[in-house]
C-alpha cells in the first residue's frame, strides 16, 4: 500500500543478525531484517523497505524478465498480427538496445 | 528629505486562531499570513508583489535592503552552521533583487545556559563568511532570555547594498517564450537539516549548499542584464513555492522539465524514502532566474563558466497555459501540477 | 536509483502506453480500480492519466489507511496524549488529519509532545531515551504495515519495556474490497491490486474476486511501467473474456506472502469483531486489535479512551469518494470549504488520498487549453 522502496543491504552487524544497514543512493539507515528471518538477506542483496523493515528480497532475475517481457511489448503483438494477415503497421520505435531475446511465438522471428 | 508617503492600514484578512509552525513553512500558510495579516497593517491597501528585499529611494540614491531571521536547528550541520547561513542567505535576499550588499547588522537572541563556545563558534562562522562574502558587519545587538526558550540561539541579520546597473526585476515583465534557469541542485540544504535532527535516524553524505549567490548573480547580470525579469532564493518551501509566486504574480504558466532540474543522487534517494517532492525542499545555495529568451544563451553561458556555476540549467520556460500555475512534465508526456507546499514537508510512509 | 529508474525509462513508457492504446481500442470504456493509495498517488506523480487512452478510466479505491480512519479514533489517540508524560509518536501522514479538537500538528502547537516517526521501531526507540514517560505510537496501515507494528511490539515485550504502548488502527484490505463489489453503485471491469500489501498476504487473498466476482486483478507495482504492465494485462484478460490473478509485481511480492510477517501479525493481534471505517460504514472482521498476550502493550487497555464516534459533516461526501461513486470535484465542498488547507476530511490531506490528489492535478488542469503542445 505504502511507501517502500529497494535498498542494498551494505553491511550486517555480527552481533546482530536482525538488523542491517541498507542504503538508497547513499541515504543509509538501520533496518529490521526480523520479517525475513525465514530466508535472510546477506550483504549486497537488494530488499524492499517499508517504515524501516525489510518486506521482501528483490529478485533481479524477476527484475530483467519484466525488462525483458516490456522490451517485447508490441512486437508479439504486432508479429501475431502480420501472421494472422491483417497487415496492421508493426513497431516503429527502434529497440536495438533491446540486444536478442527469444520470441513466444515459436518460428516468428522478432528483431 | 521629502517623506514618502506611508499608506493607511487596511482591513486584515487573516483568520486562523493562533499561529502554527506551517505558517513558518514558507509555503501557502506563510503567504497567508503575511498577506492577510503584516501587509494590510504594514503596506496599505495595494503593496503589489511582495519579495523578501525592498528598494528604497534615499534622497535620489536607491537602497537595497532585507531582514532575515535564522531559526535553524540543529545550529551545526554538514557544510555549514547558522551564522553562516545568516550572512548568506541576507546577501543572497539582496542578491536575489538585483543588488550588491554593502553591510550588515545582526541581532542574537541567546538561550540563558548556552555554552560560550557554542556562541564563539558561531560568531567565528558569521565573520568567516562575511569576508568570504565580500560584506562587512558593521553593527548588531544581543539579548539574553530565560532557559528554555531560543532554541539556543536565533540570529536576525538586516542587509543594506547597491543595487546593481543594469538589471530592472519585476514579475510584470515576464513573458511567455522567457526561459527559467536554476543555478545548481535543489534539496541540498533542507535535506542535510531534516537528517541532521537525527529524529528519522538517517545518514547521508550530504551537505548544506549555503553559499553567497553574488558572484554568480553578477555574472548573470553583466552577461544578460537587460533580459532577466525575476529572481528569487527559493529557501522555506523550495522552488515550487517561488515559482508558484511568480506564476501568480504574472498569472503565467511555469512550465518545468522534469528531466531537466538538477538534483543529486543522494537528495533523490532520500526523497523517495521519505516521500517528500524535492521542489519543496529548502534550499540556501541556490537561485531560480526568469530570463528572455534573447538572453538565454548568454546567461547560460555566462553562469555555467562561473565558479559554482557548473551545474546550472534551465528547467522550463513561461507559457500561457496552465496560467497562475507551476506544471512539471517528463519525457514519455505526463505530467503533474506543483503546488505551493502546504505545512511542513513531513516524511510519508504511505 | 537501481529497480526504480529501470521502470521509469520513457521510451518503454511511451511504447507501453502505445500498446495501451492498441488494445483497448475506442469501442468499449473500460473501468478499472486501482484499490491501494499508493498507486493513487503514482498516477498523479507520474501523470499517467496524460498517457492513458480516453476509454480507460481508473478510479480510486479506498486503499488510503489515513483516509479511512473515522475522525473519533483521531481523537481517541490524542486524547490520551493530553497527559502531559505521554508521547504522542505517529507517521508524518497522521500529523495534519484532522479531529475534532485539531490535527495532531495543532496539538503539537499548543504543547502536546507529538513526534514524527518513520518507524514504528523509532517510536520504540523513543520510549528507550526516555524512561520516565510513555511512549504511545499511533499505528495505522493496511498489512504493509502491521507486521512491523506486530515486530516492535515483540520486541519490546521481549526486553521488558514497560513505557511503550500501541493504539492500533490497523485494517486489512479484503474486506474493503469485498464492501466496494458488494455497493450497489459500483460498475468496475478489472482491479490494479495492492503492491505492497501484497508482499505480506500474497496473491491468493484476492481469488474470490476472479472466481466469484468475474473480475480480472493484477497485483501491481508502482513505477510508471509496472502500472502501465498490468493495464496491458489487465485489458489482455478483458479482451478474452477470462478473469483470473496474476502477479506483475514478482520481482518482489512472493504469491505465498512473507510467513514470517504473517505469523508475527498473528502473535500479536487479533481480529476485531468490526471496525467503523469513515465513508464504508462498520465492516466485521475488518481491522485488528491487540490480543491479549500483548495486553500491556495495548494503548486502548491500559488508558481509558472516550470512544466516542464522531460522524463526518453531514454535507462531506468522504465515503461516496472513497467508493469510487463520487470523483471529488462531484463532493459539495470539494475546493470550497475543503482543500489541503482547510481539510474537512482526510481524503484532502493525505497525500494518497484522491481529493488531494485531484485538488492538485486535476481541478485545475481542466481549465487548462490543450497539453499537447507539452513534452
Amino acid at each position: 500500500m505504502c511507501l517502500a522502496i529497494p535498498g542494498r543491504i551494505i553491511e550486517i552487524p555480527p552481533d546482530s543478525q536482525d538488523s542491517a544497514l541498507v542504503e538508497v543512493v547513499g541515504v543509509r539507515r538501520k533496518i529490521d531484517l526480523g520479517l525475513l528471518q525465514d530466508d535472510p538477506p546477506v550483504s549486497g542483496d537488494w530488499v524492499l523497505i517499508h517504515v524501516g523493515f525489510a518486506m521482501s528480497k528483490i529478485s533481479e532475475q524477476d527484475a530483467a524478465d519484466q525488462m525483458s517481457t516490456l522490451r517485447m511489448l508490441g512486437e508479439i503483438d504486432g508479429a501475431m498480427q502480420e501472421v494472422q494477415g491483417y497487415g496492421v503497421e508493426g513497431e516503429k520505435e527502434d529497440v536495438s538496445d533491446a540486444g536478442t531475446y527469444e520470441s513466444e511465438m515459436p518460428g516468428v522471428k522478432v528483431n | 528629505m521629502p517623506a514618502t508617503a506611508i499608506p493607511e492600514s487596511a482591513p486584515i484578512r487573516f483568520r486562523d486562531p493562533q499561529i502554527e509552525m506551517a505558517h513558518g513553512a514558507g509555503g501557502k500558510a506563510s503567504r497567508k499570513l503575511v498577506e492577510g495579516l503584516f501587509a494590510p497593517l504594514l503596506f496599505g491597501a495595494a503593496p503589489g508583489p511582495l519579495g523578501d528585499a525592498a528598494h528604497v529611494d534615499m534622497n535620489g540614491t536607491k537602497v537595497a535592503i532585507t531582514t532575515d531571521a535564522f531559526v535553524v536547528s540543529p545550529l551545526r550541520f554538514p557544510g555549514g552552521s547558522i551564522g553562516e547561513l545568516a550572512v548568506n542567505g541576507t546577501v543572497n535576499d539582496l542578491a536575489v533583487s538585483g543588488a550588491r550588499a554593502e553591510a550588515l547588522v545582526v541581532s542574537y537572541v541567546l538561550e540563558a545556559g548556552t555554552p560560550t563556545p557554542i556562541l564563539e563558534a558561531e560568531i567565528r562562522a558569521m565573520a568567516k563568511a562575511a569576508r568570504d562574502a565580500g560584506v562587512r558587519i558593521v553593527a548588531g545587538d544581543t539579548k539574553v532570555v530565560e532557559h528554555g526558550k531560543a532554541d539556543q540561539m536565533y540570529i536576525t541579520a538586516t542587509g543594506i547594498g547597491r543595487p546593481l546597473p543594469g538589471v530592472a526585476l519585476d514579475p510584470g515583465s515576464v513573458r511567455v517564450g522567457d526561459r527559467i534557469l536554476l543555478s545548481g541542485p535543489i534539496g541540498d540544504h533542507g535535506i542535510t537539516i531534516l537528517l541532521a535532527r537525527g529524529e528519522l535516524d538517517f545518514e547521508a553524505d550530504l551537505r548544506s549548499d549555503t553559499r553567497p549567490v553574488l558572484p554568480l548573480v553578477e555574472a548573470l547580470v553583466r552577461a544578460a542584464g537587460p533580459g532577466i525579469r525575476w529572481m528569487r532564493d527559493p529557501t522555506r518551501g523550495g522552488a515550487a513555492t517561488s515559482l508558484n509566486e511568480l506564476a501568480r504574480d504574472c498569472g503565467l504558466g511555469m512550465v518545468l522539465f522534469e528531466d531537466q532540474i538538477p538534483i543529486r543522487d543522494t537528495v533523490r534517494g532520500a526523497c523517495e524514502l521519505l516521500g517528500l517532492d524535492p521542489l519543496h525542499i529548502a534550499n540556501e545555495g541556490q537561485f531560480l532566474a526568469v530570463v528572455s529568451p534573447e538572453y538565454a544563451d548568454a546567461a547560460m553561458n555566462a553562469l555555467s563558466l562561473a565558479p559554482g556555476g557548473s551545474e546550472a540549467q534551465v528547467i522550463g520556460e513561461v507559457r500561457e497555459q496552465p496560467a497562475g500555475t507551476v506544471l512539471v512534465t517528463t519525457r514519455y508526456g505526463g505530467s503533474r501540477i506543483v503546488d505551493m507546499l502546504v505545512g511542513d514537508p513531513l516524511p510519508r510512509i504511505c | 536509483m537501481r529497480f526504480v529508474d529501470e521502470f521509469r525509462e520513457p521510451q518503454l513508457i511511451s511504447k507501453t502506453a502505445e500498446e495501451i492504446r492498441r488494445i483497448a481500442g475506442t469501442e468499449r470504456h473500460y473501468r478499472m480500480m486501482e484499490v491501494c493509495g499508493g498507486h493513487t498517488h503514482a498516477i498523479y506523480r507520474f501523470g499517467l492519466k496524460d498517457i492513458l487512452p480516453e476509454n480507460i478510466e481508473l478510479i480510486h479505491g479506498p486503499g488510503c489507511p489515513v483516509c479511512v480512519l473515522p475522525m473519533g479514533r483521531i481523537d481517541d489517540g490524542l486524547s490520551i496524549a493530553q497527559d502531559p508524560d505521554v508521547i504522542f509518536a505517529a507517521f508524518g501522514d497522521m500529523m495534519r488529519v484532522p479531529g475534532t479538537q485539531g490535527s495532531p500538528l495543532e496539538h503539537k502547537a499548543r504543547g502536546m509532545d507529538v513526534r514524527i516517526v518513520y518507524s514504528p521501531s523509532d517510536a520504540l526507540k523513543l520510549a528507550r531515551l526516555n524512561p520516565h514517560k510513555h511512549v504511545m505510537f499511533f499505528a495505522i496501515g493496511f498489512e504493509t504495515t502491521a507486521p512491523s507494528t506486530a515486530l516492535t511490539m515483540m520486541r519490546a515485550k521481549a526486553e521488558g519495556i514497560r513505557n511503550f504502548s500501541v493504539f492500533c488502527n490497523h485494517v486489512t484490505i479484503i474486506p474493503a474490497i469485498r464492501a466496494i463489489l458488494d455497493s450497489p453503485d459500483m460498475r468496475l471491469d478489472a482491479f490494479i491490486g495492492p503492491g505492497h500489501v501484497s508482499t505480506v498476504i500474497g496473491c491468493r487473498p484476492y481469488e474470490w474476486i476472479a472466481k466469484n466476482e468475474r473480475k480480472p486483478i493484477v497485483v501491481s507495482g508502482f513505477e510508471p511501467l509496472d502500472m502501465l504492465q498490468s493495464i496491458v494485462m489487465l485489458l489482455r484478460q478483458l479482451k478474452a473474456g477470462e478473469a483470473k490473478v496474476e502477479n506483475q509485481y514478482k520481482r518482489v511480492v512472493p504469491w505465498e506472502g512473507n510467513l514470517a510477517a504473517l505469523k508475527a501479525m498473528s502473535e500479536v493481534f487479533q481480529l476485531r469483531p468490526y471496525f467503523e471505517w469513515r465513508g464504508l460504514g462498520f465492516i466485521s472482521q475488518s481491522a485488528l486489535s491487540v490480543n491479549h498476550k500483548y495486553a500491556e502493550f495495548d494503548a486502548e487497555q491500559r488508558f481509558s479512551v472516550p470512544g466516542i464516534r464522531v460522524t463526518d459533516p453531514m454535507a462531506a461526501q468522504c465515503g461516496e469518494v472513497l467508493k469510487g461513486v463520487l470523483k471529488p470535484h462531484q463532493c459539495k465542498l470539494f475546493g470550497r470549504e475543503c482543500t489541503p488547507e482547510h481539510p474537512i476530511g482526510a481524503l484532502m490531506v493525505s497525500s494518497e488520498g484522491s481529493c488531494a490528489a485531484y485538488h492538485n492535478y486535476e481541478h485545475r488542469k481542466a481549465a487548462m487549453v490543450s497539453l499537447s503542445s507539452i513534452a
